[in-house]
């Protein structure tokens, strides 16, 4: 069971590389338990696309 | 100066944008002033056709980028200041997690209403710079490389010397802190839920 110190890294880190199946299950398993997770998640996404505003995209 | 450029082409705007984008990330006026020219006078000189505002943005940031990577190679040949700050991180996090590594109650992530309709509010970019530039000058470096350059890890390791882990653990430090940094300054309407 991970932790969310450690979730918060993956998440980090799918944005780098791609996860191994057990990172992703694991991940998927944290994210259905945790809501704090999975605002995390979602707000990675949002702070990527928020980037890509200011570059010009 | 291409005729169909000058028609379409709202340059005040279009260099404002680019003195903020640039300002982000070199955190030194002149030189700003300096690269934004230089990117101007470039995408200008061209003999590129533009059929549109959008279609010059692109074109011309993409040009801004490889002028901030020219400083960033620069400066990296010239380093003021160490990468090797990997070790804090540890440190970092407990502002955030528990010793068993789930949030505290008061830093847990909470629910963005409708984050991207932000987008059109002048105060939400105001704010979303204000938390960039509360970043340690290396962390948002390495963040901007990644996220407004466009380079891959790969990149950034070559381009800083640094190992993948650390930069990893960089980007990771810059999210965080971004986040959280929004979250209290924006999106702070709402209570904790879970």
């Amino acid at each position: 069971m991970l932790t969310c110190k450690q979730v918060t890294r993956i998440v980090s880190q799918a944005q780098e590389r791609p996860l191994s199946f057990m990172e992703r299950l694991k991940l998927r398993l944290h994210l259905m338990m945790c809501k704090g997770c999975r605002n995390y998640n979602k707000q990675m996404s949002f702070i990527r696309k928020t980037c890509c505003r200011l570059r010009g995209d | 100066m291409n005729m169909k450029i000058e028609k379409t082409f709202d340059i005040n705007t279009l260099r404002n944008d680019m003195l903020r984008f640039a300002r982000l990330q070199l955190r030194d006026d002149h030189l700003v002033e300096d690269v934004v020219q230089d990117a101007i006078v470039a995408a200008l000189s061209g003999s590129q056709q533009f059929t549109g505002q959008a279609e010059i943005k692109t074109w011309i940031f993409a040009i801004l980028r490889n002028k901030i990577i020219d400083v960033f190679r620069e400066r990296s040949r010239h380093p003021t200041c160490s990468y090797s700050d990997d070790n804090r991180l540890d440190e970092e996090e407990d502002e955030f997690f528990n010793k068993q590594g789930f949030w505290y109650k008061e830093q847990r992530p909470t629910e963005w209403e409708h984050p991207e309709a932000t987008f059109v509010a002048d105060e939400f970019w105001r704010v979303f710079e204000a938390c960039l530039t509360s970043l340690p000058e290396n962390t948002a470096r390495v963040f901007m490389m990644r996220e407004f350059i466009g380079l891959d890890v790969a990149e950034i390791c070559n381009e800083l010397r640094i190992s993948e882990n650390n930069c990893w653990t960089i980007l990771h430090r810059a999210r965080m802190r971004l986040r959280s940094c929004l979250e209290k300054n924006w999106f702070n309407n709402e209570e904790p839920k879970c």
